[in-house]
């Protein structure tokens, strides 16, 4: 290894939190991702807009290396997922569609657990955890097995394990999924206040413009292409479109209603 | 303040703690789990019980064991059972984990492990030690009783010298478990896993009955047994138990262990392996 490839990426203040660069992915002969780029700044928030079948779960495997990057390139503060996997996935924090909590385990339980897989030792953990589940206001709730939790609780409490190891950048993929409208409402609030009390990134996979804001980052997906990207000023400007619900209903020619 | 100031850019790579804290910790919830899955723990010990209950002691006085090694005398056939039920246990176990990844990986929590960090092949080696760890706890249930049943080691220093073979054993079936639980697709697949490897494994072996008797009624079905991996686990358990190691079971439970253990890291390696083409 040269002495440039140990330098920290982070050190170079353009890293961006998450880089997708040309990135290409199929199953057999159907291709879920086409060449797709974008980049997640530090400290912003991303909204990642797509319909079912869209290819944002296929990305988030690629960023989280749950499958290999064959094609093209993603890093995390600079650090590649394929070649310094470790370096990157220390960094990332993420909050998957399906639930990926041990219902027979206890809140504080599924914690440590995170916590040993990321070497955080148990006096730390402690710590970290009540400050975590404090954010999400779940502190209460430490002692409880899991399968007592609501949807919305449960999800409150994958935010905080995906916290626990102090991530820089976080992803979510379809994370109010399931839940009622207030449910929804408190956990987008609660990711979003994140950027400015933590400073991370955030990375917000959704089918649901509802959840988009003005001052949002958009990138638009749609069966495996990325059709534009921007802040929502800009993609409604591209589009033609006073409202980021037409915007998107102009770019993929389908109504966005259909895929709620 | 911001978790950015928090935590000031780690060191890149792990240090040893990192991978103690990390091993302790798959271990640790492999045995909490356990511990709540009690049907799980009752029907590991029932099933070898139930053999070693009705089945070894109805044969007791139709089958005759001659004295082979590591026997100087004649054994009842409940003792020479013995290591086959106890190597039944740590096979189950190792499909139990099986099924238990491929559970895991169908409802989401494999991605837990798999997100960490750390490199691939020692959480997945991680996960076999665990799961071996779990399987030595129900084999020492087992003898516990089967002590009370007046089936033990010839010294007490037998429920000793057997545990490097446990450990060995115990390893093997994971490995095992973990290969097969990287291709098998669906949890609804997983009837074949007991058909195809389970059965056979465990009949087509000396856990039942010595091989010198297999060979006289058919030689070809001897070498199926001598072939068997499962056979060899049996053997280094039985000669453990007597303070003695078989080298050649001892080579063939290692070699598979090495050989079971490296396919399902490349099957688990997302670059390589087997997930990401069955995804979609």
């Amino acid at each position: 290894m040269t002495a440039t490839e140990t330098k920290a990426p982070e050190q170079d203040a353009s890293a961006a939190a998450l880089e997708i660069s040309r990135v290409s992915h199929s199953y057999g002969k159907r291709k879920a991702l086409d060449d797709v780029s974008f980049s997640v700044r530090p400290s912003s928030f991303t909204v990642l807009l797509g319909l079912n079948g869209a290819g944002k779960s296929t990305l988030f495997s690629l960023i989280t290396r749950l499958f290999g990057v064959r094609t093209g390139a993603i890093s995390i503060f600079g650090w590649d997922v394929s070649r310094t996997p470790g370096e990157a996935l220390r960094r990332l924090g993420v909050v998957f569609q399906a639930r990926t909590l041990d219902l027979d385990l206890s809140v504080e339980q599924n914690l440590r657990y995170h916590a040993a897989l990321h070497g955080i030792g148990a006096a730390e953990t402690r710590a970290r955890s009540a400050d975590v589940l404090a954010k999400v206001d779940m502190l209460d709730r430490v002692n409880d097995k899991v399968r007592a939790l609501s949807g919305g609780q449960m999800r409150r409490v994958e935010i905080a394990r995906a916290l626990l190891h102090r991530p820089r950048m976080l992803l979510l993929d379809e994370a109010t999924v399931g839940l009622d409208v207030k449910a929804r409402s408190d956990i987008l609030t609660h990711v979003r206040s994140l950027i400015a009390t933590e400073g991370i990134g955030v990375l917000w996979a959704t089918h649901l413009i509802d959840e988009v804001r003005d001052g949002d980052d958009v990138v638009v997906l749609h069966r495996g292409k990325l059709l534009d990207k921007g802040d929502v000023a800009s993609v409604c400007a591209r589009a033609g479109a006073a409202t980021m619900g037409a915007a998107f209903n102009r770019l993929t020619g389908v109504d966005a209603a259909e895929g709620y | 303040m911001s978790l950015a100031e928090l935590s000031p850019t780690p060191a890149p790579g792990f240090t040893l703690t990192q991978y103690a804290i990390c091993l302790k910790g798959v271990v640790w919830r492999e045995a909490l789990r356990f511990l709540h899955q009690r049907e799980r723990f009752v029907s590991a010990l029932v099933r070898p019980l139930v053999w070693l209950f009705i089945f070894a002691a109805g044969f007791r006085s139709v089958l005759g064991v001659s004295i082979i090694p590591p026997y100087d005398t004649y054994v009842l056939y409940d003792v020479y059972i013995t290591p086959g039920l106890v190597a039944m246990i740590q096979l189950f176990n190792g499909m139990q984990s099986s099924l238990s990844m491929v559970y895991d990986r169908e409802m989401g929590n494999m991605r837990t492990l798999l997100v960490s960090p750390l490199p691939r092949w020692f959480l997945l080696t991680s996960k076999l030690v665990a799961g071996a760890s779990v399987s030595i706890l129900q084999v020492y249930a087992f003898l516990l009783i089967a002590y009370f049943w007046e089936i033990e080691p010839p010294t007490y220093w037998g429920y000793l010298t057997v545990l490097p073979a446990l450990i060995l054993s115990g390893l093997m079936f994971g490995a095992l478990g973990m290969l097969l639980s990287s291709l098998i697709r669906q949890l609804e697949n997983f009837a074949g896993v007991m058909n195809f490897v389970i059965f056979p494994m465990f009949f087509a072996s000396s856990a039942l009955y010595p091989l010198w008797r297999v060979q006289e009624g058919s030689p070809g079905l001897a070498l199926v047994c001598k072939l068997n991996p499962f056979t060899h686990a049996v053997e280094l358990i039985r000669f453990a138990f007597y303070g003695q190691i078989n080298a050649l079971s001892l080579a063939v439970v290692l070699g598979c262990t090495i050989v079971f253990l490296g396919a399902a890291i490349i099957a688990y390696d997302p670059s390589r392996g087997m997930l990401m083409r069955r995804e979609g």
